[in-house]
């Protein structure tokens, strides 16, 4: 009986491939997506409707922190700006800051400007694993008559006017942090005429039944522009 | 036809009672990993795109000195919302701050949304006054709340010394510490 035996096919797959793929895929969007920086001070954003997303490219971020400290920084890309701003800032307050001084301000775009004018340059001479022990004052904006985030923000707003630039402003402040931060920061805005500027929050649903939910059913819109 | 015995050979079965041990495939089923691994994936994409903040936009209104400059609001359409300490509410109708009632986040919608029913849209003014002691949530979560009534117009006032006071006064009365 020299019959050729047919094959059998067998029904299970080699997975080998599949899983191969799974994991490369994986791996890939594991490294793709970009970590929250360690931030040296943790905001917690307030919720809003709002549904439109935060700027990245020229940001000019104030912070504010839980205790109401107030904080300045650039966007990562704008190295040159902030180098403009330090710059602009070091003429008119003269601080007498010297070129490594400066570089030291500017190297690190995303690093949080929070001493008052009359710190800056101790601070600034300081290498930066020094930096990192101190405890930042905060820029001072409370005091009506002593707002130095007008002079940041001035020197910030002629920064990316050199360049051509539009400047973002971001606001990021915290759940906890008092009134009073907030309106030194927005007196020091409006004072440079920089009225339009965003605030950073969590996305929230837009509670049913309102208004602005019936609107948004109506145009077929989601949250708030 | 004649059959050699491969003595190594699998399959066969040398008869009954003769138990032999049964050869273990090196084959993993990877089906429940590939399972994973897609799941892994699907979360990571989801979290790449969502972890997104939003940002909400606020416009300044523009400091005038000159008082025929301003604008001017018609008080019977006026709601005047202060924000006090401990997630505290207080509202009142036109310009007389005595007048002031007690509330809370929640049940602000409703004020507001009662008042904007009883006034000709076109007048309708929110002013928002958040006190020292207000945090800057209650500053957000108020603003957002005219988002969400559909306010076109509100302003973000500073507050005046006798509102102040009836807030503080009302916050004693009420033991808000």
């Amino acid at each position: 009986m020299g019959r050729a035996k047919l094959p059998r096919k067998s029904t299970n797959i080699d997975m080998t491939a599949m899983c191969d793929v799974a994991f490369l895929l994986l791996s890939f969007f594991i490294l793709a997506t970009k970590f929250k920086p360690p931030e040296a001070l943790h905001v917690e954003t307030p919720n809003s409707v709002s549904s439109k997303i935060a700027p990245e490219k020229d940001v000019v971020m104030i912070t504010i922190d839980k205790d109401g400290k107030v904080y300045l920084s650039v966007s990562d890309a704008n190295p040159t700006q902030k180098a403009e701003m330090i710059d602009e800032v070091n003429t008119s307050k003269n601080l007498g800051l010297t070129a490594t001084e400066k570089a030291n301000f500017s190297k690190n775009a995303s690093a949080y400007i929070g001493v008052p004018f009359t710190q800056l340059k101790s601070y600034l001479s300081k290498t930066p694993d020094e930096q990192k022990g101190i405890v930042l004052a905060g820029i001072p904006v409370r005091d009506s008559t002593d707002n130095q985030m007008t002079e940041w923000i001035h020197a910030a707003a002629a920064a990316f006017f050199q360049d051509g630039k539009k400047m973002n402003i971001l606001l990021k402040g915290d759940d906890a942090a008092k009134y009073p931060s907030f309106k030194g920061v927005t007196d020091a805005l409006k004072k440079n005429d920089q009225m339009k500027f965003q605030m950073v929050t969590n996305p929230v649903a837009v509670p049913p039944g309102t208004e602005l939910y019936k609107t948004n059913m109506a145009t077929g819109t989601k949250g708030a522009s | 036809m004649a059959e050699m015995d491969t003595s190594s050979g699998g399959g066969h079965k040398k008869g009954p009672g003769v138990k032999k041990g049964k050869k273990m495939s090196t084959r993993v089923d990877l089906t429940p990993m590939v399972d994973l691994g897609f799941l892994l994936i699907t979360f990571f994409i989801f979290t790449t795109t969502m972890s997104q903040p939003t940002a909400m936009k606020l416009f300044l209104p523009k400091d005038v000195d000159k008082p025929e400059e301003q604008n001017k609001v018609k008080l019977s359409a006026v709601l005047t919302i202060m924000l006090g300490k401990n997630d505290q509410v207080y509202y009142y109708e036109g310009d007389d701050p005595t007048k002031l009632q007690s509330s809370n986040f929640k049940a602000i919608r409703d004020v507001i949304l009662d008042k904007k029913r009883r006034t000709d849209p076109k007048d309708f003014v929110v002013v928002l006054k958040p006190t020292a002691d207000a945090t800057y949530k209650n500053t957000v979560n108020i603003l957002d709340e005219m988002t969400i009534d559909e306010i076109k117009r509100f302003a973000l006032v500073d507050i005046s010394a006798p509102e102040l006071q009836v807030v503080q006064a009302t916050e004693s009365a009420n033991g808000i510490k």
